[in-house]
């Protein structure tokens, strides 16, 4: 009885994501994308892994969906006889695909004996930051290094969004978000919706030390927040050329580093914390990442700047 | 305690019943507008109802306030998805009269 709504769950997975490579509607693809990725984090959830499927939840369904969607809007409609790749091409993709999906099942389904695993040596040393959430301690102390570069990384994708601005609008605004007719019920909801939403991203930041969330799964409410009140024409996007928002988009990355760099001082080396102090460093570089991971997914969905400064 | 269970099973069994009509609506109704009113009216129904049958099986009053709090948000998220796609439709209506 408890397999069955795990096989439903398995069954829509694989439905949603046929349907998604195959309907031939851009939007619709995008469409299919974004209930995947909503269905794969009730995957996770039920597979224990909480973190995972808020992740999956706020960045796989809502942030990359969102992204996808305005990429759509830009781009030119597709004419009626629309070029197909070739079908040796449509071939050799789908044998890659199948050979890497069945390559992944296989090392699922067939682990080696016994697993190597880390766990029980991670879960042993989490006493000594003072953190609960095993998740936090890995992505945070562990590997700190592989989340630097990922914020490092989202800096760059930003700064790549940036330079497809035209030569005549560098340092403007981007196009307005709002949509084509004002609308009383989206203005409501973005009056109403921020200070619920904030304060849930906070709180899934500040959680994330003991329980599942974090900074990402946070700031990407907050940065849903913002768009929400840019969409309902409440604010315009700002000027890419100001100080503030550019301070902001490093901020994250910039008080990481610095407290990678202190670790050479205070304890053993690059990105290591002093016992008694590791879990008040962690949370500040928390809630820095946090604040700038809600400004950088808020400016890439805004897109580059497409009015010239004021 | 039976009595709370059986509370439960009923009221979740008629928030199923809900969502189960305002399924079948938005795949028998004839247009976007007829299809949109079966499903808002029919989820917010059907979630209500299981949220309401939730409500005597938690364990303590914070998580019943939260789960009202979900429903809450969950109302105004639905109510304003529902306005934006009447308004688009509304739009397109316009824009092409036959339609």
């Amino acid at each position: 009885m408890t397999l069955l709504p795990d096989l439903a769950l398995v069954l829509l997975i694989l439905t949603a994501a046929v349907w998604t490579v195959a309907v031939r509607d851009r939007r619709d693809a995008v469409i299919g994308f974004i209930v995947v990725g909503l269905l794969l984090s009730l995957a996770w959830v039920r597979l224990n892994a909480v973190d995972v499927a808020l992740t999956e939840a706020a960045i796989g369904g809502g942030a990359t969906g969102l992204l996808l969607l305005r990429a759509c809007a830009r781009l030119v409609p597709r004419p009626a006889e629309s070029v197909l790749p070739h079908p040796a091409m449509w071939i050799l993709t789908g044998l890659l695909c199948s050979v890497i999906a069945a390559g992944l099942a296989a090392i699922v389904v067939m682990p080696v004996e016994p697993p190597a695993t880390l766990a029980p040596e991670a879960a042993a040393n989490m006493g000594e930051l003072g953190l609960g959430n095993p998740v936090t301690v890995v992505l945070l102390a562990y590997r700190a290094l592989d989340t630097l570069l990922e914020k490092v990384v989202l800096v760059l994708a930003l700064i790549g969004v940036w330079t497809l601005t035209p030569e005549q609008f560098w340092g403007g605004a981007p196009a307005s978000l709002r949509a084509q007719q004002s609308s009383g019920a989206l203005r409501l909801l973005a009056q109403v919706l921020p200070p619920v939403g904030v304060v849930i991203g906070v709180y899934l930041v500040w959680n994330g030390a003991d329980h599942p969330g974090g900074t990402f799964q946070g700031g990407t409410v907050l940065a849903a927040m913002w768009l929400l009140v840019m969409m309902a024409d409440l604010r315009e996007p700002p000027e890419i050329r100001l100080h503030t928002l550019r301070l902001l988009v490093i901020l994250g990355p910039v008080v990481f580093l610095v407290a990678g760099f202190a670790g050479f001082w205070i304890a053993n080396g690059f990105l290591s914390y002093p016992p008694a102090f590791a879990k008040p460093i962690i949370v500040i570089v928390e809630a820095a990442l946090a604040l700038s991971i809600a400004v950088i997914l808020g400016m890439l969905v805004a897109g580059p700047a497409a009015r010239a400064p004021r | 305690m039976i009595l709370v269970d059986m509370f439960t099973m009923a009221a979740v069994g008629a928030g199923m019943f809900f969502f189960l009509a305002g399924t079948v609506g938005l795949l028998r109704f004839p247009d976007t507008l007829s299809r949109l009113h079966a499903l808002t009216k029919a989820d917010n129904l059907g979630f209500g109802f299981i949220v309401l049958g939730l409500l005597p099986q938690s364990p303590d009053v914070l998580s019943g306030l939260k789960l009202v709090v979900v429903w809450l948000l969950v109302q105004l998220a639905a109510a304003t998805a529902g306005q934006l796609i009447a308004q688009f439709v509304g739009l397109e209506r316009r824009r092409d009269p036959a339609a």
